[in-house]
């Protein structure tokens, strides 16, 4: 119904652009006037004759029909009556003033639509937008009607359109499949192959395999051989695409668990301890993502779709701010004692959890995709990078660079990094180590929440999403090695790729525990990660 | 003279001794001797609840050997007591749950199964599940425990790790088509060697086994912590590659009191389905694990009587919050939690300790006033004659 | 037990072990062109060194030098890229720290390492050389002739009456005497003990001096040191380091006379 409604109004844009040029001819006027004709077969033939026509100037009109938005008015002339109830005169485009609630309806039926149908995907094609043009293309590649192989044929000499004359050449080829001759079906098998629609690979497999009773369905070997060929090529396609998209889906994974790592990773190399908590700071930035968004959708309707930038600083902030509230309060008193500050901070996730519950509901809440960022675009038939995700990897790419900058670039990075490399030296150099643990817990701490304002786009909200996250996200760090950005960033995506990947074969569940099995195995070949610091300072 | 045996036993056995006594003995008596009503007697349910309970205890003493004793936080015991109860659940369900034809447990029946699976045979056979309680652990934990103890896998890398294969474990058992009744888990269980499981008189029995089975543990974990063996276990805590530069291989210690642990969680869980009637993929749940070490923790690790005392005091106050207060019990952990680990890191029982141990040094002050000799003087003074006795004795 | 495993090839055991020979007998440590490296910084490039039995060498050399990179592959922390290591004639490279520590050697750290939760007696009862598999542990009965040797060296470090204190209540000084004396409990042939003055008095200095000079008797002593003055009292042979080299070896006078020595290190 969308669809049509848009359809009819870019329909009725192209019918004022006509009407301007305004050389209606008589045949055209009476053809119209035909559509209102109570006798079924003077309405079919005028179908039929403002097909033959050709002229686009009777699409709005055709499609009221189609959509049954066209009425009778008093005086015997088509009307088109738009969404909202207003009807124009279909032929003069006047508005009509008098009450459209007693008027009649032409007389509809299967019959008409049958002819109806074609004629106005063939009207479609030579209306001047090209987006009239696709759709009508693509109901001509759904019906694969042969008595509109003609039609297609011209239309596609003069098509300048890529997508339209794919998907023309596309229905020209699943009707030339049919054909009798012998040509004509071996360039429609080669192009169905070029294709790269999967959806064809049905339509060749029986002109390819051999047929359950021996032998081969398809006689002509010429053909056969032309089947297997597009089959392999379409298979090879298959196969280009799922590897594209595990790795889309696989690097946008894996940039949620950057952003979950990083702050685990930092914290973990410059103080040795590893906060349960961590997890819920993924919630808290998920949490201060939604109020904003609810905030925003009950007092600021029209900035709705805008909320995302303005939860990112509260996203940040909030877990931030409990994370230097954690370090202060509690972890700092548990300085060398990682196996306790394990314990006491998974209470402090208890205690988070059960907070957010009782505030906001076990249930999932919804988190809603900006309009800006739903869809995606598909650089390839088949592949379909969604813009949530790719902004997400954007995103991850955006919050490494600055952190990067941040330690590699500012006196506080320099501070993490000299205390990261020695505590006592650095104190002796005159570094408050206890100021920077705080900082550097709440930058962890509000990257984290970066983490879980990006998993809003992708994933559930719900008080308990933090709780996977924290043995993913030391997974990570296992694999990239303590205290090296890029092993961490490596170790994240490769973690992500592979977990992608594994996920059709093994199952998410398995695919998790051999993922474990594996990373234990390599800690036994590389304890110190992919990107390893040896010699003594390992051991320190 | 029973009474003289009873004073000469150090402090700690002196009170579990006590304990087992009442848990053993006055408990039931004061259940099936005290009339109904009486103030002094001791309802069904409690017998059932304290069965529970020292199935936590058991576990609280598995966590303390390899947490208190030897410096391994595991955050994934909670796979053992699984792995015991899905044990003694299926020998309950083999024996007992079966109706119909198809002599399958009903829950394989609803979706549909026409056989048993092949890891479901022998459970008919109660020596068959008993050495499946003790060796699916420990042949588990010696594969874990060799490949994270050799590549030195220690600290919290162990601990996560253990947490993260409790969590993949769980998600594997929550699957329908692993066999173990996936979500469900294993329930209807009806009777253990013929004694129906909804009695009294086995729910007794049952307490009772609990019972003993702590008591035995925390025989065992006396003798072993008593020993030198013991001692290399604290070594390793303290420091683990002093102990190897004395020439020990620290691996092996390791590993034996890791299965050790595993197996002691392996019986609490066969012990402790029975008596709930129940068990599923929960029960491996990050969370159950690290409930476990908080029992211990709160009664004091690296102490025996501690674990038992932490987690009847932890579990207790959750069947009285969930009851009273659900919403604010898991404040109460959360503040057990940080309370235990901020405020006594030594627990209930180090508490205790403590303040002994300061008495006694406060008496012992006045003596250490005057001072040791003077080290250096004497290691030369002595030094050559003892490199001869050596040659002679302990070479 | 002293076989050496599989991964070092044949022929070059087969060069070395001649070189062996070639040698006096009262060779107890031999160090056969050793490297290793980490993240491309060489800490040691082809070291080769020799220790005669009955002996005290100092290995000296600046920070950086890989003296201590050195005894962790003496005592199988860090495996060599390159090289290996004989104690007598067996090969011990890639041996695990356990079964180095069990032929012989023994090594006391830099930062004295003692089990703080256990008491003296206890430290030292670990300690004590014996079969340490686990059975053994668990049915380990105190002898008369066990306590006997635990007391003698408890006497030694003067810690008669702190038998039963934690050892993580001992001082710093304290500490190091008690890991001496779990070493010596050991009853190793070699000792490896590093910077054994850092942190001592200098009363304490001085003592140490004649208790390192009588182990000699039994034990070979190799020590890393920083402090001249000790060395110079202590060594009958010193090995100067530098950048994972020897630069020289001989006398300390030799030493002190080699004008590439005193350029690196004694120079300034």
């Amino acid at each position: 119904m969308m669809k049509s409604s848009i359809l009819l109004l870019m329909a009725l844009l192209a019918f004022c652009l006509a009407g301007t040029a305004g050389a209606a001819s008589p045949e055209f006027e009476a053809a119209i006037r035909g559509l209102t004709d109570p006798d079924r077969d003077v309405l079919i033939a005028s179908v039929q004759a403002l097909g033959e026509l050709g002229d686009a100037a009777a699409l709005p009109a055709l499609q009221a029909l189609q959509d049954d938005a066209m009425l009778i008015s008093p005086e015997g002339r088509p009307l088109i009556v738009a969404a909202d109830g207003a009807a124009v005169d279909a032929l003069t485009g006047q508005p009509f003033t008098g009450d459209t609630g007693g008027l009649d309806a032409p007389s509809m039926s299967n019959q008409v639509r049958r002819v109806l149908e074609p004629v106005l995907a063939q009207l479609a094609l030579s209306s001047p937008d090209p987006a009239v043009r696709r759709r009508s293309a693509e109901a001509l590649l759904a019906s694969a009607d042969p008595d509109m192989a003609p039609a297609i044929e011209k239309a596609l000499h003069k098509e300048t359109d890529a997508g339209v004359i794919r998907r023309l050449s596309l229905a020209l080829a699943l009707i030339n499949l049919d054909s009798a001759d012998k040509e004509r079906k071996i360039s429609a098998i080669q192009a169905l192959g070029d294709s790269g629609e999967q959806d064809q690979l049905a339509k060749l497999l029986p002109l390819a395999a051999p047929a359950p009773g021996g032998g081969f369905a398809e006689p002509d070997p010429d053909i056969r051989r032309a089947a297997v060929a597009a089959v392999g090529k379409l298979e090879r396609k298959a196969a280009f695409v799922r590897a594209g998209r595990d790795l889309f889906y696989g690097v946008s994974l894996g940039s949620v668990m950057l952003l979950a790592a990083l702050g685990l990773a930092i914290t973990f190399g410059l103080m040795g301890v590893i906060n349960m908590a961590h997890g819920e700071m993924i919630m808290l930035g998920a949490y201060s993502t939604y109020v904003v968004q609810e905030i925003f959708s009950r007092h600021l309707p029209g900035l709705a779709d805008w909320y995302l930038p303005f939860a990112l600083p509260l996203a940040f902030l909030v877990p931030c701010a409990v994370g230097v509230l954690l370090e202060r309060a509690i972890i700092r008193h548990l300085y060398g004692r990682p196996l306790e500050t394990l314990l006491a901070t998974w209470g402090i996730s208890l205690g988070l959890i059960q907070t957010v519950r009782l505030i906001f509901g076990a249930q999932n809440v919804e988190v809603r995709n900006p309009s800006w960022l739903s869809g995606g675009f598909e650089p390839t038939t088949g592949l379909i990078l969604t813009y949530n995700r790719i902004a997400i990897i954007a995103f991850a790419a955006l919050v490494v660079g600055i952190v990067w900058y941040l330690l590699q670039r500012t006196p506080l990075g320099l501070k993490v990094r000299a205390v990261t490399q020695s505590r006592s030296i650095a104190s002796a150099m005159g570094i408050f180590t206890n100021k920077v643990d705080m900082w550097t817990f709440g930058l962890g701490s509000g990257i984290a929440g970066l983490g879980g304002l990006a998993l809003t786009q992708v994933g559930n909200v719900n008080p308990e999403l933090g709780q996977g996250y924290i043995v993913d996200s030391f997974m990570v760090v296992v694999l990239g090695g303590v205290g090296k950005l890029a092993g961490t960033v490596a170790g994240a995506l490769s973690l992500g790729i592979v977990n992608k990947i594994l996920e059709p074969f093994a199952g998410a569940v398995l695919g998790k525990i051999i993922l474990l099995a594996v990373i234990v195995l390599f800690i036994q070949k590389r304890p110190q990660g992919i990107f390893a610091m040896k010699g003594r300072m390992v051991e320190s | 003279m029973a009474a003289s045996f009873f004073r000469n036993l150090p402090a700690p056995s002196r009170t579990v001794l006590g304990l087992t006594f009442v848990a053993a003995a006055v408990v039931p008596a004061l259940n099936l001797l005290a009339p109904e009503g009486a103030v002094i007697h001791v309802p069904d349910y409690v017998i059932q609840l304290m069965g529970k309970f020292f199935c936590y205890a058991l576990c609280a003493l598995a966590i303390d050997l390899i947490w208190g004793f030897t410096g391994i936080l595991s955050l994934g015991h909670g796979i053992f007591f699984a792995m015991g109860g899905y044990a003694m659940g299926m020998h309950l369900l083999r024996n007992h749950g079966i109706s119909g034809e198809a002599g399958l447990p009903e829950f394989m029946k609803f979706m549909d199964w026409r056989e048993l699976p092949w890891f479901w045979h022998g459970f008919e056979s109660f020596a068959f599940t008993l050495l499946v309680i003790v060796l699916v652990p420990l042949l588990f934990a010696l594969v874990f425990g060799f490949f994270t103890f050799r590549s030195r896998i220690r600290g919290v890398y162990f601990s996560i790790i253990t947490q993260a294969v409790t969590f993949a474990l769980m998600l594997l058992f929550f699957r329908n088509d692993t066999g173990f009744g996936g979500n469900n888990g294993l329930t209807g269980f009806r009777n253990l060697f013929g004694f129906p499981l909804a009695e009294p008189g086995t729910k007794m029995g049952l307490y009772l086994l609990s019972v003993a089975a702590v008591a035995g543990a925390y025989l065992l974990c006396r003798r072993i912590t008593g020993s030198k063996l013991g001692r290399a276990l604290t070594a390793i805590r303290d420091a683990e590659s002093r102990l190897m530069f004395c020439g020990y291989d620290p691996l092996r210690y390791k590993l034996f009191v890791w299965a050790l642990s595993a197996i002691m969680c392996a019986v609490a869980g066969a012990l402790y389905v029975p008596q709930v009637g129940i068990i599923n993929p929960s029960e491996m749940a990050p969370a159950n694990s690290i409930e476990m070490v908080i029992w211990t923790a709160v009664g004091g690790r690296g102490t025996l009587v501690g674990p038992i005392l932490g987690s009847f005091l932890v579990n207790w106050a959750k069947s009285w919050f969930t009851a009273a207060a659900p919403d604010l019990w898991l404040y109460v952990l959360a503040a057990i939690f940080i309370g235990t680990t901020m405020f006594l890191p030594m627990g209930i029982a180090g508490f205790g300790g403590l303040i002994a141990r300061s008495r006694a040094r406060w008496n012992r002050s006045a003596k250490d006033a005057a001072g040791p000799e003077d080290g250096a003087a004497a290691l030369v003074r002595t030094a050559a004659s003892s490199s001869d006795s050596r040659r002679g004795g302990a070479n | 037990m002293l076989n050496s495993p599989e991964r070092r090839s044949w022929e070059s055991r087969k060069i070395t072990s001649a070189a062996l020979h070639q040698s006096s007998n009262g060779i107890i440590l031999s160090l056969n062109g050793v490297s290793v490296s980490f993240d491309g910084f060489n800490a040691l490039t082809d070291l080769s060194l020799s220790v005669d039995e009955n002996m005290i060498y100092c290995i000296i050399g600046p920070n950086g030098a890989g003296k201590t990179t050195m005894l962790d592959i003496i005592t199988g922390k860090t495996k060599p890229d390159k090289g290996e290591v004989y104690f007598y004639e067996a090969d011990i490279t890639g041996m695990s720290e356990t079964e180095i520590a069990q032929a012989g050697i023994g090594r006391k750290f830099q930062t004295p390492t003692v089990f703080q939760n256990l008491t003296l007696f206890e430290n030292l009862e670990l300690a004590l050389h014996c079969r340490r598999t686990l059975s053994e542990s668990l049915f380990w009965r105190l002898t008369p002739e066990r306590k006997e040797r635990i007391e003698e060296i408890l006497e030694l470090i003067g810690a008669q009456d702190m038998a039963h204190m934690q050892a993580g209540h001992l001082s710093h000084g304290r500490k190091q005497w008690l890991e001496i004396g779990m070493l010596l409990m050991q009853s190793p042939k070699l000792l490896l003990i590093d910077e054994p003055a850092a942190g001592m008095t200098p009363q304490e200095l001085e003592s140490s001096i004649p208790l390192l000079q009588s182990l000699k008797r039994d034990h070979t002593v190799v020590v890393i040191e920083h402090d001249m003055e000790f060395v110079r009292a202590l060594a009958e042979r010193v090995t100067v380091l530098h950048e994972g080299r020897v630069l020289a070896e001989g006398s300390m006078d030799f030493v002190q006379n080699n004008p590439k020595v005193v350029e690196v290190y004694l120079g300034g």
